[in-house]
């Protein structure tokens, strides 16, 4: 199924006709059929749907970690289905990532991991890095916990660290997988905060893949809807239980209860 | 249906069942292939991590010390025992020397050594790696645009490449002295006829086979227990998660050390 929506005259991240599946031949699950929409530039925009509806593949397509079966996957002008390794490479340099498990490395302590990207990737000195981290640390209320390791720190604390790591090399676009999965109310609230804090500081494009639904509608600018193969695209998020898709009008009314009744 | 419309059926799924997993063999092998050519690439590239391989070192090389030593002089003993009680059977304990010396240098050091490492620190490379896998850690490193080759995968090449051959250079001297001790202080063979024995056989070739032996055995191990880890998600029948990990790490001791009996043959076969 698929949907357009040009929100915006040049959008950051486009999808046209993509289809992905899994699985080994007679056992192939389709999981985007045909998906096409947006992602305007400088907004943030909400994936939700789901499990196993595809959100976060659709993270995975535009990062190039997966190849779609058919269709394109367009950062900017750049069709990332056909780059090769070095071009992606580059390409990637404009992504920070927020991963569900924030996905720390585990033997490197809270600053090591945080200095890496600008290790790895900056000709800064040692002294400049120190400096970069230790400034996002105090920002996002790290300031002592340094060095620790990722194992000693809370699932909150957790998200902070891999949203300040997302945001050393001030990426343009910063994609989130699930940014509030098993955090509790409280700290879902804080990170919600947080992003909103960096978004309006650094101004970068926002994909946030959730099932935190209403709540993270909230934050959207655009929000996209996948259930069964069907996906639509709406602007308010009072929109949604009015889908002209049956499966998304039947999802949201599930997760949205009486407001979408 | 009746049993004579089953049985082309049943034919038809059982060469379906062989044709996918030929495949599948096919494309795990290509993906090792490609794997072992990014992981030596990697060697190459800078920036080059030399904490993480002074690191690497110490875990595969230093710290796998111990048990080398252990079964080295257990094997050079044995070795020494058993030389004296089939030389002594023609009158050629002056031989036991030579050996005790040969079978150490040219077969046990490499095979031996290359089993311990794979047991000890190929285990654990491929469950290091499979964990950052399964816990996305891998995908940050390419999302951050950094190589998870080079950061990753060529420092453990570099290290075991180095590593393997000075452990087998470490099991054949404690190995020779545990035949020494066995045949010369137990068994009473001369001591001057045991050392004579070793200078006088051991030759530059066989010093050589050894040595090739353990390079060839150390990058069989670092590639397949690196590369199960890595592609711990694409690997049939796993599963999921821990449990995949778990599978994976004992597959790659088992692949890497049937891979190096296998290559001891044809190395033997080829450079003897």
């Amino acid at each position: 199924m698929s949907d357009a929506n040009a929100a915006s005259p040049e959008p950051a991240i486009r999808f046209v006709d993509v289809c992905k599946s899994f699985g080994e031949r007679a056992r192939r699950h389709l999981v985007l059929d045909r998906v096409t929409f947006s992602v305007p530039q400088g907004k943030t925009t909400v994936i939700a749907g789901g499990s196993g509806q595809g959100k976060s593949v659709i993270l995975k397509l535009i990062l190039g970690l997966l190849r779609p079966d058919s269709g394109q996957v367009l950062v900017g002008e750049t069709n990332v289905s056909v780059m090769g390794y070095k071009a992606l490479q580059e390409l990637r340099m404009l992504f920070g990532v927020l991963f569900q498990g924030a996905a720390l490395f585990d033997s490197l302590t809270v600053f090591e991991n945080i200095a890496l990207p600008l290790r790895e990737r900056t000709k800064l000195s040692d002294q400049e890095i120190r400096n970069k981290v230790t400034a996002t640390l105090e920002q996002l209320d790290l300031t002592g916990h340094d060095e620790k390791f990722p194992a000693q720190l809370s699932g909150g604390m957790k998200k902070r660290v891999g949203l300040a790591r997302a945001l050393q090399l001030d990426p343009k676009i910063v994609l989130f997988d699930e940014p509030t999965t098993g955090l509790d109310p409280v700290m879902t609230k804080e990170i919600y905060e947080l992003f909103s804090m960096t978004q309006q500081r650094l101004g970068y494009t926002a994909v946030i893949v959730s099932h935190d639904i209403p709540q993270i509608f909230a934050l959207a600018d655009q929000i996209v809807l996948l259930n069964k193969g069907e996906l639509d695209v709406f602007t308010e998020a009072s929109q949604v239980p009015y889908s002209t898709k049956p499966s998304i009008r039947e999802f949201a009314r599930l997760v949205m209860g009486q407001q979408a009744a | 249906m009746t049993q004579n419309e089953q049985q082309p059926v049943a034919v038809l799924r059982i060469v379906g069942t062989i044709g996918d997993q030929a495949l599948y063999i096919l494309t795990d092998l290509g993906r090792m292939g490609v794997f072992l050519f990014f992981a030596l690439i990697g060697l190459f590239k800078p920036p080059f991590r030399f904490k993480e391989l002074i690191k690497q070192l110490g875990f595969i090389g230093a710290g796998s010390l111990t048990v080398i030593f252990f079964t080295a002089l257990s094997s050079g003993m044995v070795l020494g025992l058993q030389g004296y009680y089939s030389l002594n059977k023609f009158g050629a304990e002056g031989m036991l020397g030579s050996a005790v010396s040969l079978t150490l240098i040219m077969e046990l050091g490499p095979v031996l050594t290359a089993l311990m490492v794979a047991g000890r620190a190929g285990s654990a490379m491929c469950a290091e790696i499979g964990i950052m896998r399964i816990s996305e850690q891998i995908d940050a490193l390419e999302c951050m645009a950094i190589d998870p080759f080079r950061y990753l995968i060529s420092p453990k090449f570099l290290a075991a490449l180095i590593s393997v051959p000075l452990l087998t250079a470490v099991f054949d001297v404690v190995g020779i002295m545990g035949g020494y001790l066995a045949g010369v202080n137990l068994m009473e063979v001369n001591g001057g006829s045991f050392f004579a024995g070793m200078q006088q056989s051991v030759t530059n070739h066989d010093i050589r086979l050894g040595v090739i032996k353990s390079f060839v055995f150390a990058l069989l191990i670092v590639w397949i227990c690196t590369g199960r880890g890595y592609f711990v998600q694409k690997i049939r029948g796993a599963g999921f998660g821990a449990e995949s990990v778990s599978k994976v790490t004992t597959q790659a001791v088992v692949i890497s050390s049937i891979s190096v009996l296998i290559f001891d043959y044809l190395l033997t076969a080829v450079l003897l």
